[in-house]
């Protein structure tokens, strides 16, 4: 099947465009304001207590993968508009334009401490990580790009679920991602996911959760629906730490809470313990 | 009910503007034909397998064995319930995890028997609960939808009434999806949509028609195999001309489908899927 051997173009990491339109940031955690540059020149931590902030997605690779190492690969992919939905191709552009992404989701090759893997990272920062047909894409064509080359694949999810504005074709990508993961995992590859905040909806529901080894930042909101619905449907306040990573790993369903900044090692851990001797 | 098909004549073009919301709403009718009753009339024979052997049975998906004419054949369905107590008992077919790992056992089952499975899809979607949430309502639907996607053997899918969200799509990853001209096949709710887009979930006609979630919509995506019609007067009490078509399609499809190897079968759905490009 020649599916994903086609168009896939190669480019190089240091042409990406600055992060330069967050300006400020809010913590939640102390209720401080601060230059975003600072923030994420710090792992995007709150400098004051360390809460975490979420990451832009070619921050998170400068973070993880080995200096330089990182091609990407279908970097111009971008947006239709498949259901002339309202408003949705404005949308689009000013999504661009805040957070210097073409799309929700980075994808390419890079080595971590030596070790060549496939990787993807979402961006929430681009419409709240919502999948789309773009983003749905990116996942199929770097799951077969990892099952070609025999390579493992890591993927950074954050998500506000599948994308409304792209109606059924949002919805499908879960289909579509599952059967990429799954011809990746019957060649006996590795998929590790790395939850981070927030990974919710459809992308909670498909291949966020299909991960051999599946990993999350501290306090993370991970769930299949939003706090908000679930409120309004038990008529109810929810429990203290309610879907956060320390939640969802007592209740066992996923296996690791790490924090960011052992997230390399970490990573490079688990890439090693799976390499073919 | 068939007012929808009406597009002819004075008042077509409001009636044309009304029409997916309009579909909607005949997706949600109570008298409806649901899930048990078409098992009633589709199949014989029908052994029910409940529980997911683990926590509990969810009434909310119905799985069994059964007879489709000559061949023996794995039905999961989702089922609403018509009365108050059996929508109540149902959980008004917003399955649990439970549900979806009783019917991971049934595809499983199908797949060791080299059983075509048939898949009748109607929730408005998986529950957002509490407890939904704590028994991994995400990682199930996602193992669902792998079980799904890997399964040696043949899958028919049909969308009865509503294809609420993620909760429907789990049953949707098949060889052949089939909707009924009223059902409904969306990302979200139209008042859900409503309310998170347009601030006001009043607005849900206007969202129902914003997000094309009808059969003839996804039949001009190419999502859908194909529609099913609704005479006049379709119910549940009324449903025998729908039985007759759903039969026909579903029998033409087996006699193809069990044809086909498994591996091939297995891989002709990944192409399937993976064309899909949408852009």
């Amino acid at each position: 099947m020649k599916l994903f051997s086609e168009s896939i173009e190669v480019e190089n990491a240091a042409e990406r465009p600055k992060d330069d339109a967050l300006e400020k940031l809010h913590c939640g955690g102390c209720g401080k304001d601060m230059i975003a540059d600072i923030a994420h020149a710090n792992d995007s931590t709150c400098p004051y207590c360390g809460a975490l902030f979420r990451q832009p997605a070619y921050k998170r690779i400068e973070m993880i993968v080995d200096s330089g190492s990182f091609i990407e690969i279908e970097r111009e992919a971008e947006s239709k508009d498949p259901l002339s939905f309202p408003g949705y191709k404005t949308k689009i552009a000013s999504e661009k334009t805040k957070s210097n992404m073409q799309e929700g989701v980075i994808i390419g090759k890079a080595t971590i401490k030596g070790q060549r893997t496939a990787i993807a990272v979402m961006d929430s920062y681009f419409m709240m990580g919502s999948m789309g047909t773009v983003v749905g894409e990116k996942i199929v064509i770097i799951a077969g790009f990892a099952t070609m080359n025999r390579l493992p694949l890591i993927i950074f999810c954050a998500s506000g679920g599948a994308r409304m504005q792209e109606g059924i074709h949002s919805l499908l990508q879960m289909s579509r991602t599952t059967i990429a993961l799954a011809r990746h995992s019957e060649q006996k590859l590795l998929h590790v996911n790395v939850l981070t905040h927030p990974t919710t909806g459809g992308v909670t529901a498909s291949f966020a959760m299909q991960g051999d080894i599946i990993i999350a930042e501290p306090k993370s909101l991970i769930g299949f629906a939003g706090p908000r619905v679930i409120e309004q449907t038990v008529k109810d306040k929810l429990p203290e730490g309610f879907q956060t990573s320390e939640y969802l790993l007592g209740k066992g369903l996923i296996d690791r809470i790490v924090d960011r900044k052992d997230l390399r090692d970490t990573l490079a851990e688990i890439l090693g313990l799976h390499c073919k001797r | 009910m068939t007012n929808a098909t009406n597009n002819t004549g004075v008042g077509a073009f409001t009636a044309n503007k009304e029409k997916p919301w309009e579909r909607v709403k005949n997706a949600r009718k109570e008298n409806r034909p649901q899930a048990r009753d078409y098992i009633g009339k589709l199949f014989h024979g029908v052994f029910e397998v409940k529980g997911d052997r683990c926590f509990g049975d969810d009434p909310a998906i119905i799985t069994a064995v059964a007879w489709f004419e000559n061949w023996p054949v794995t039905v999961i369905g989702q089922q609403k319930g018509h009365t108050l107590e059996e929508r109540m008992a149902c959980n008004f077919g917003m399955p649990h995890p439970e549900g979806y790992r009783k019917s991971i056992r049934a595809l499983k089952q199908a797949e060791k028997f080299s059983r075509p499975v048939i898949c009748l899809v109607d929730t408005p979607g998986a529950f957002c609960g509490i407890e939904a949430e704590e028994r991994g309502q995400g990682l199930i639907i996602a193992e669902h939808l792998r079980a799904m996607a890997t399964l040696k053997t043949s899958i028919i899918s049909i969308i009865i009434g509503e294809g609420g969200s993620g909760g429907a799509l789990a049953l949707s990853l098949s060889d052949r999806l089939i909707m009924l001209e009223n059902s409904y096949f969306s990302v979200i709710s139209p008042e859900g949509c409503a309310s998170i887009l347009f601030k006001d979930s009043s607005l849900a006609q206007e969202a129902a028609e914003n997000l094309k979630l009808t059969a003839s919509d996804l039949k001009t995506f190419n999502i859908v195999d194909s529609v099913i019609k609704e005479p006049e007067g379709f119910d549940r009490f009324n449903m025998d001309k729908i039985v007759m078509d759903l039969g026909r399609d579903i029998k033409r499809t087996l006699r193809r489908l069990t044809r086909i190897k498994p591996d091939r079968l297995v891989e002709k759905r990944h192409e399937k899927f993976l064309g899909m490009r949408g852009l």
